[in-house]
């Protein structure tokens, strides 16, 4: 049943794209290509949390982890003049608040979603605390242009000319994929996920491997929130993040903690935003901008209500691990 | 008795205490930027609290902090995160402003009335939303209530700017209320305070004295004991998300007819975000509320004044507040006064 609907949304989607190429083929491409830049931060946000959950750590701190990272890549990005400098200093930001989290919820065994719910609010007091006008990075991290696969048809123009942070993003989707489900590391970590005291009695250090997690983890979602500062938009504002870390959430559930599922699932919620960005531009639609903000909130509720019941979380998310003692 | 006093002690010393440190590393923050750190916090305390006027703005600026707060905390006593008190709080300060203005020639004794439950109502639609999903669907409360936040901010701003708007001028706004619905000062002190304290202790007197607080309190702590106590944790959950949702849309609601007379898009930022602070600084006890606002409405009322004269950006509340609420909630105070820890504990995980 599971196979057969991804099988029917794929070809779908392959055949409504045929369609619309068809019949336009510019404006089917660009909004395609368009999708991209939407889905990436929200991918990239939904891998933390899926290499937080699959250990046994809800982290409902991501918006928090993208917010402060997106602050120090883009102000020291501007103070250093130097973009790649930002990126190395957001991802080392989100280490940072990675191993907060790891102390809060691993060592101290806090409540993971207080501890969460605190690293959001503490990252939007110090953001707005030290943020500063007038600040400008040098640019952009710039497109490139793929040279062999820039130039095949239909597909070229779309996945072309992206930044390199994004190549460099869904490479590492993959690569999360391929090390959870066929790595020694992976194997441990979802067992960890699942029941952390039989991976305890097979040797695996449970805290150990959860610091390891949630600190890499906390290094992508510091890449996502470099990502929106340093490719994607350029600037930093206050609640520059808006509440995409949240909606990372959702899509990691959605694609039921894979992934590739949460891949596909972002995809989805990218190109939700592009064609209604496109029918807003060709006002085929007179939509408020109000509603056309509200769009990925209400995805979000829908899609977690639709699957929340139906999925199944790793099973010892969200308890600390007590070690039992003879 | 000697039990009760060390726990009396134990609520008390930790918030005291995080106060302090969070104040101590707010003040490095302060020097860093080049200002005075012990003249900023004079400023501040004597601005809030050293004279009648002062102190009359303070618990203005309490009054809806004491209600969002209430409405964190009622959740949480459920074992459930209510991060969308601000979203409840703009749909309460809406709908209030539209009763306001829209009934014309009420007495005020229908009016008003009329105007809060509107706000209560309204507040509570949106937690209900919530709850509903939390209840039947297993979807995270946190998570969908702070979409919902987004929701409303989005859903208001189009009501204000759309259907509600006071015609013949260009800012996105609601026409003013009718001078019918406007809640007078009482002694100098706007009447929403008493409101707010009245069901401060409504709410602690529920938790404490009647079955419905029993159940609440019963499933917050042990939801598998209390199911199997026959409690039905369903209507647990939606009856204290539709408790929050009321209580954060009369806060919007006291705040439109008291003090902002009418709904702006901009007004109310951050009300029920610091309600989360709030209820976490008072361990979410309904009377503790009470202190917590007053302390955060203080330096939310004060911030610009000490802007002005100790050059301190008044983000600096932002910043205290959330030193304020990782001390409070980390247990690393409890361990250093070596006491048994007894953090507040949510559930955890998404299908719970």
């Amino acid at each position: 049943m599971r196979f057969r609907l991804s099988y029917f949304v794929i070809v779908s989607s392959i055949l409504l794209f045929a369609y619309f190429y068809s019949q336009n083929s510019i404006v089917t491409s660009s909004v395609v290509f368009t999708a991209i830049p939407f889905a990436l931060p929200l991918a990239l946000a939904a891998m933390v949390g899926v290499m937080c959950e699959r250990t046994g750590i809800v982290n409902i701190g991501i918006e928090g982890t993208m917010l402060v990272s997106a602050f120090t890549a883009f102000f020291l990005g501007a103070i250093l003049k130097n973009i790649s400098a930002g990126l190395f200093i957001g991802i080392m930001t989100g280490v940072l608040v990675g191993l907060l989290l790891s102390v809060m919820t691993i060592t101290w065994k806090m409540d993971q979603i207080i501890a969460g719910v605190i690293i959001n609010i503490m990252a939007a007091g110090i953001t707005s605390f030290l943020y500063r006008q007038n600040y400008r990075i040098p640019s952009t991290f710039l497109p490139i242009d793929i040279p062999v696969i820039g130039d095949i048809p239909v597909i070229g123009p779309i996945v072309s000319n992206h930044g390199p942070i994004t190549y460099f993003g869904i490479i590492f989707i993959f690569g999360l994929w391929v090390a959870l489900y066929k790595t020694p590391w992976g194997l441990r970590s979802r067992s960890v996920g699942e029941h952390p005291s039989s991976a305890d009695t097979a040797g695996v250090s449970v805290v150990r491997l959860r610091y390891i997690n949630v600190t890499i983890a906390g290094a992508v979602g510091g890449l996502a929130g470099s990502y929106l500062a340093l490719e994607a938009v350029g600037i930093f504002e206050r609640g520059f993040t808006a509440g995409k870390g949240f909606t990372a959430l959702a899509i990691m559930i959605f694609g039921r903690w894979n992934p590739l599922g949460a891949f596909a699932a972002a995809l989805f919620f990218g190109l939700s935003q592009a064609v209604t960005n496109q029918l807003m531009i060709d006002e085929v639609v007179q939509i408020p901008q109000q509603f056309v903000t509200m769009l990925p909130y209400v995805l979000t509720i829908l899609i977690l209500a639709i699957s929340a019941g139906k999925v199944r979380p790793p099973a010892a998310e969200g308890i600390p691990y007590e070690k039992e003692k003879v | 008795m000697a039990i009760l006093q060390r726990v009396k002690l134990q609520t008390l010393s930790i918030p005291l205490l995080s106060l302090l440190i969070a104040f101590i590393f707010g003040s490095l923050l302060i020097a860093m930027q080049g200002s005075n750190p012990l003249f900023a916090y004079q400023v501040l305390f004597t601005k809030a609290f050293g004279s009648i006027e002062g102190i009359a703005t303070t618990l203005a600026k309490a009054t809806p902090l004491i209600l969002s707060g209430l409405a964190v905390a009622i959740c949480l006593r459920a074992g459930l995160f209510n991060i969308g008190a601000q979203g409840q709080l703009i749909s309460g300060a809406l709908a209030s402003a539209w009763a306001g203005y829209s009934f014309v020639g009420l007495p005020f004794l229908i009016h008003i009335p009329l105007a809060l439950l509107f706000g209560a109502f309204f507040g509570s639609f949106v937690a209900l939303v919530a709850g509903l999903l939390k209840a039947y669907r297993g979807v995270h409360e946190v998570i969908t209530t702070i979409m919902l936040n987004s929701i409303v901010i989005a859903l208001a701003d189009y009501l204000a700017s759309t259907p509600f708007k006071e015609p013949d001028q260009p800012i996105t706004r609601t026409p003013k209320i009718e001078e019918s619905a406007r809640i007078p000062d009482l002694f100098g002190l706007p009447f929403g305070f008493f409101i707010a304290i009245a069901i401060s202790v409504v709410f602690w007197w529920l938790m404490r004295r009647t079955t419905t607080g029993f159940r609440i309190e019963t499933i917050g702590r042990n939801r598998n004991a209390g199911w199997y106590a026959g409690i039905s944790v369903k209507r647990v959950i939606i009856s204290s998300m539709l408790l929050g949702g009321a209580t954060a849309g009369i806060a919007g609601a006291v705040e439109t007819l008291s003090i902002t007379g009418r709904f702006e898009p901009a007004f109310n930022a951050g009300l029920g975000f610091d309600g989360i602070t709030v209820a976490l600084l008072a361990r979410a006890n309904p009377l503790g509320v009470i202190p917590a606002a007053i302390l955060i409405g203080g330096m939310r009322g004060a911030a610009s004044t000490m802007q002005f004269r100790a050059g301190v950006a008044p983000e600096i509340v932002d910043l205290l507040l959330a030193l304020i609420l990782f001390f409070v909630t980390a247990p690393i105070l409890l361990r250093l006064l070596k006491r048994k820890e007894e953090g507040i504990s949510l559930s955890s995980g998404w299908s719970n």
